[in-house]
Order: structure tokens, then sequence, then C-alpha cells
């Protein structure tokens, strides 16, 4: 393997991993703050791609069509929240699993109502349209450089929130104190709602911009669900830190797997997850 | 007293009804009614979990499929196989598989146990899709149903339909009778123990771990049968049978239906499977029959909201304010 091709690879890995941070983070933040496991996350990350492809059909532009679409899943998020996922945070996990398993359903049949059935592409916009040259013959998409600068970006601001800001402080005491905080008088109603609207926006976002990359079809979001599981069991549930580093481990591995050794490298996420288990059970970067 | 008798009396009575439905009926309904039997003992090898050890498990389809495809990759392409030996094996490939992951699973808790179980599951999925194995995601045919002969006298030839059904009533109802005698031992009375207080069983000197590595065995053992017998019903297999779609489905029964009851398990699997058939019928629902997801999802959601102990919590319900003017 040159270096051209093993940086080539390396890129897409790095960017693969990033893309599934954005999902993985927003399913940490709700395993972590509000205790819930949510099967129908994946999902939002098909609504997304399939927004990208429709709005940007009927504006022409995919910049125009992520700008209308986010403040669209935000709403959608927030109205979930509100109406059926509100009611979960008390109830045991089994629960949880079936009322999200149910809307997983009713998504993919509403896709299908509202979108059909088809396979979609979408056109990479034409400002970002070149390729960086390598060597004579490889080059590399300034396109997917731009969606690793972009998650970078989410990715540090999405510290920043958490971390340093006064909302970020309330988020992380709703996590460790439920009742503790709402008798200091915080709304933390509001806060779960916001929470959970941001790891919808997270994956639909990620959805639009990987649908130029990757085509728009029927039951993408289960794939990316799955292993956004695994990347949150190996990065320990609500560390986003731990999401990161998960998800550029997997998104490396697999990219790297399917060139080396393609028959099998469907299972080496599960081999990792599992080795993890062995090692860790609470995650890399999980409290046990 | 009397209502508890006939309670007991129950089972034996609801066997010995399905025993003589092939009278009423031997194609449509019977095979409808050999996949609710199929079903019922899938949900409640999974009751065993969610009910009875407190383990949620979304992944329980693995070994559902898993048996199917052994079963599937055993048999030769034009003979037939004995059910004699392809059955013990497919349960066996089925109770390793499930002692391996297991022993890996149970490190984990609570959403960690639910993720874990369903990304193992998702794993044997892309296996058979992925891989040349088991036809990718065709599938593979089994042309012909096992035989089950001594020497050259056939004891039950399953080609006909009836047969078969007759097969299966007598397994769900003998998976029913297992798992009833070892829920009432002593082993079964820790499960419950380790479902509602782990760490006190732990200290009562109870080896946890090794108790639901049993169950989860077992659990996985007896989805092996079911599985077993789903492949032999349709003569094919193919990675849907793995799929998560299918533990979703399988844990909606045992939910439907009440878990922790064993009996809810078999009622959960005739509302759904008859549900699923209603729902797509295109005769009744026409166009919206080709949808039909979309009102089992709702179905699903309001199940999950507001019936949590399912159609047995409802019998309960309705049967408690008698029973305790009986008991005085």
């Amino acid at each position: 393997m040159d270096f051209a091709f093993f940086l080539i690879q390396l890129l897409n890995g790095l960017q693969y991993g990033l893309l599934l941070f954005l999902v993985a983070s927003g399913l940490t933040l709700v395993f972590g703050i509000m205790g819930i496991i949510n099967l129908a996350h994946g999902s939002f990350y098909m609504v997304g791609a399939y927004l990208a492809w429709s709005l940007s059909s009927l504006t022409g532009s995919l910049t125009a069509a992520i700008l209308l679409a986010i403040p669209l899943t935000v709403i959608l998020g927030m109205a979930l929240e509100r109406l059926l996922f509100r009611h979960l945070y008390q109830r045991d996990h089994l629960y949880q699993v079936l009322l999200t398993y149910g809307l997983i359903l009713v998504f993919e049949e509403l896709r299908s109502l509202i979108w059909g059935d088809d396979v979609h592409g979408v056109a990479v916009p034409a400002l970002l349209s070149a390729s960086i040259p390598l060597t004579d013959n490889l080059s590399y998409p300034v396109y997917r450089l731009a969606i690793s600068g972009v998650c970078l970006l989410l990715a540090g601001a999405l510290y920043f929130l958490i971390q340093k800001t006064r909302l970020g402080m309330m988020i992380r005491a709703g996590a460790s104190n439920r009742d503790m905080v709402q008798s200091l008088g915080i709304d933390i109603k509001l806060i779960y709602t916001l929470v959970f609207a941001l790891g919808v926006a997270l994956a639909a976002f990620a959805g639009m911009i990987n649908a130029p990359l990757s085509s728009v079809t029927p039951n993408m979001g289960s794939h990316v669900l799955i292993i956004c599981f695994v990347v949150v069991v190996i990065g320990g549930i609500g560390s986003v830190k731990g999401a990161m580093a998960a998800s550029l481990m997997i998104g490396l591995a697999e990219t790297f797997g399917q060139v080396l050794v393609p028959e099998v490298a469907g299972m080496i996420v599960y081999v990792l997850m599992a080795i993890v288990l062995v090692w860790r059970p609470e995650g890399l970067f999980g409290k046990a | 007293m009397k209502s508890s008798r006939l309670a007991s009396f129950l089972p034996y009575l609801a066997v010995g009804l399905l025993a003589l439905f092939p009278l009423v009926d031997t194609s449509f309904y019977l095979q409808l009614l050999t996949k609710v039997l199929i079903m019922a003992i899938f949900a409640m090898s999974l009751d065993l979990l969610v009910g009875y050890t407190g383990l949620v498990s979304f992944g329980h389809a693995a070994y559902f499929g898993l048996a199917g495809y052994a079963l599937a990759l055993m048999a030769p392409k034009y003979e037939t196989v004995s059910l004699w030996w392809t059955l013990p094996a497919s349960i066996g490939v089925c109770a390793l598989f499930a002692l391996i992951t297991g022993m890996l699973v149970l490190r984990t808790r609570g959403i960690y146990f639910i993720m874990v179980t369903l990304a193992f599951a998702q794993m044997l999925f892309f296996v058979f899709h992925d891989t040349k194995l088991g036809g990718g995601s065709d599938g593979v045919y089994i042309y012909a149903k096992p035989t089950m002969q001594f020497g050259e006298t056939v004891l039950l030839n399953l080609e006909k339909l009836e047969n078969f059904y007759w097969l299966v009533l007598v397994l769900a109802a003998g998976s029913y009778l297992l798992l009833r005698r070892i829920l009432g031992s002593s082993f079964g009375r820790a499960l419950l123990g380790i479902k509602v207080n782990e760490h006190r069983m732990r200290a009562l000197g109870f080896p946890v771990f090794k108790y639901q590595l049993a169950s989860f065995t077992l659990a996985g053992s007896l989805a092996g049968l079911s599985g077993y017998m789903a492949a032999v019903q349709y003569g094919f297999v193919n990675p849907e049978i793995l799929s998560w779609h299918q533990s979703g489905a399988v844990l909606m029964m045992v939910i439907l239906g009440g878990m922790g009851t064993l009996y809810g398990s078999v009622v959960g699997a005739f509302a759904f499977v008859l549900l699923q058939e209603v729902l797509s019928n295109q005769a009744w629902f026409g166009i919206a029959a080709k949808h039909w997801q979309l009102a089992m999802g709702i179905f699903i959601m309001l199940v999950a909201l507001y019936m949590p102990q399912g159609l047995a919590g409802l019998a309960q319900k309705f049967r408690k304010p008698q029973q305790e003017s009986a008991d005085e």
C-alpha cells in the first residue's frame, strides 16, 4: 500500500468516524442525561437524508436544503419529546425499547408514503465538487474534507456548549440529579426538550451532509443506528468524549477493514465491541 | 379455590381443543395456527429472560434464525434429512452460541445489555447477509421436510400439514410444561430473586452469573427449537429471520400477552400474529394493507404507553375483585 492510497483511506476513515460521532453523540447524550434508550435515533438520520434530497431537488441547492431542514428537524425533535418521550423517563427500559421500536415502523412507513421506496442520489454542491490531486491518478474530493471540517467544528461547539456555558452546566447537573436541579428553579423539562431536539438535529444533519456521498435509501437508518450502539458501548454511555474516541476507532477500523480484509469487514466492529466488553464492560470512558 | 383449579385445568383444555383443529381446516388456517404455535415457543423462551430473569434481550432472533440456518446448511440439496439428529444439532448450535454470547453480554446491564444483545444479533445477520455461507441476502431453500422414522417405519410424515401441526403443538405444550417445571424449581425461584434484587441474591451466596448464563442458554436453545420448526414450515431461510425486526416482534408478543406469566407469551403470539394477518389483509384494507406496519407501529406504541402489563394484566384486573370476595 503506497502512501497516497494509505492517506486516502486514513482520511476516509476519519471522515466516516466523525460523521458517526454526530449521530452517536446525540444518542449518548439522550442516554446519559435522560436515561432513555432510543432505537428510533437512526430514523432521524434517515429523515435528514430524505429532507436533504427532497428539499435540494426543490430548491436546487444542498446548502439551502440544509438550512431549511435544520429548523424542521429541531421542531420534529421537540414535538417528539413533548408528545412521546416525556412519558418514558420514569419507565423501565423495556417500554422505551418497545415504544421506539414502534416509532421506527411508523417512520419507515411514513417515509414510504411521503417519499416512496426508491433509491436517490444527491449532487455534491458545485463549490465543493473539486478534487485535490495526490498522485498522477489518485485524488481526494474536497467535499469529504469539508464534511470532516464541519463535523470537527460541531464537535468543538458541542464540547464548548456542555463544558463551558451556563446551559451546559444545567444539562450536566440535570444528568446527575434531576430533582435537585428542578428545586433550584431550573426548568428541567425545557432542558430535556432542548437536549433531545439537539440530538435529533445532529443525527439528521449527519444524514443531510452525507447524502451526496452515499445514496439515500430506505432502511438506511438501521445500519447507522446499530453502529452507533457499538460506538456508545465502546465509548461508555453518556460520555461525549468516549463517543468521539470510539467513533474514530470504528470509522478507521471499518474503512481499513474493507480494504484489507473485505470478507470479514462487516464483523470487525463487533469483534472490537466484544474485546472492549471483556476488558472494560463499562466502556472506555464510562463510569464503572 | 375453585377458580384456581379451573385455571390449572385451562392449559390442558386449550391443548385438547387445539389438537382437534385439523378437523376444522387443513390448509390456510392450520398453517397460520402452526405459525402461531411456533412463535409461542419463541415468545416463551424470551419470557424466561425478560419476565423471569430480568434481562431485556433485543437480539433474541439471533438464536431463532441460527437454528434455521443450521438446518439449511445440514440438509443436503436433493435428499431428505433426519429430524432425529438435525433437531438436536441445531439446538446444540444455538445453545453453544448463546453460551458464548451470554458470557459476553452478561457482563453488562440495563441499556448496555439491550444494545449489546442487539449488536451481536446484528453481527450474525451480517455474517449470513454478506457471506456466501447461507446464500447471502437471498437465503437458501430447504427442499424437503426432515423425516421422522425408525429404520424403514415412518413415525410421522411431516409433509402432511396436520402431522407437522401436531408435532409443533406437542413441542409447544412440552416447552410450556418444561418451563413451568424449571420456574417452579429452586433454580426458577432463584432467577426471580435475581430479577428483583441481584445484589441481595449475590450477598446470599447465589452464583448469580452462572444462573443468568444458564437461563440465557436455555432461552437461546428454546428459541432455536422454534427457529428450526419455522425453517421447516417455510422451507427456506433468509437473513430476515434473524433481523432486529424479528427480535422486536417477539419482544412485542411477550409484552402484549403479559410478561412473567408464560401463558401470556402464548396469548401474545396469538394476538400478534393474528393482528399482523388482519392488518396486512388486502381484501379488507386495500391499499392501506401495503402499509400495515404503520398501524402496527402505532399499536405497539399504544401498548407500550397504556398497557404495560399486557393482556394478562387486563385479565388480572378484571379477576382481582372476584377473587378477593371468593377468598373471604
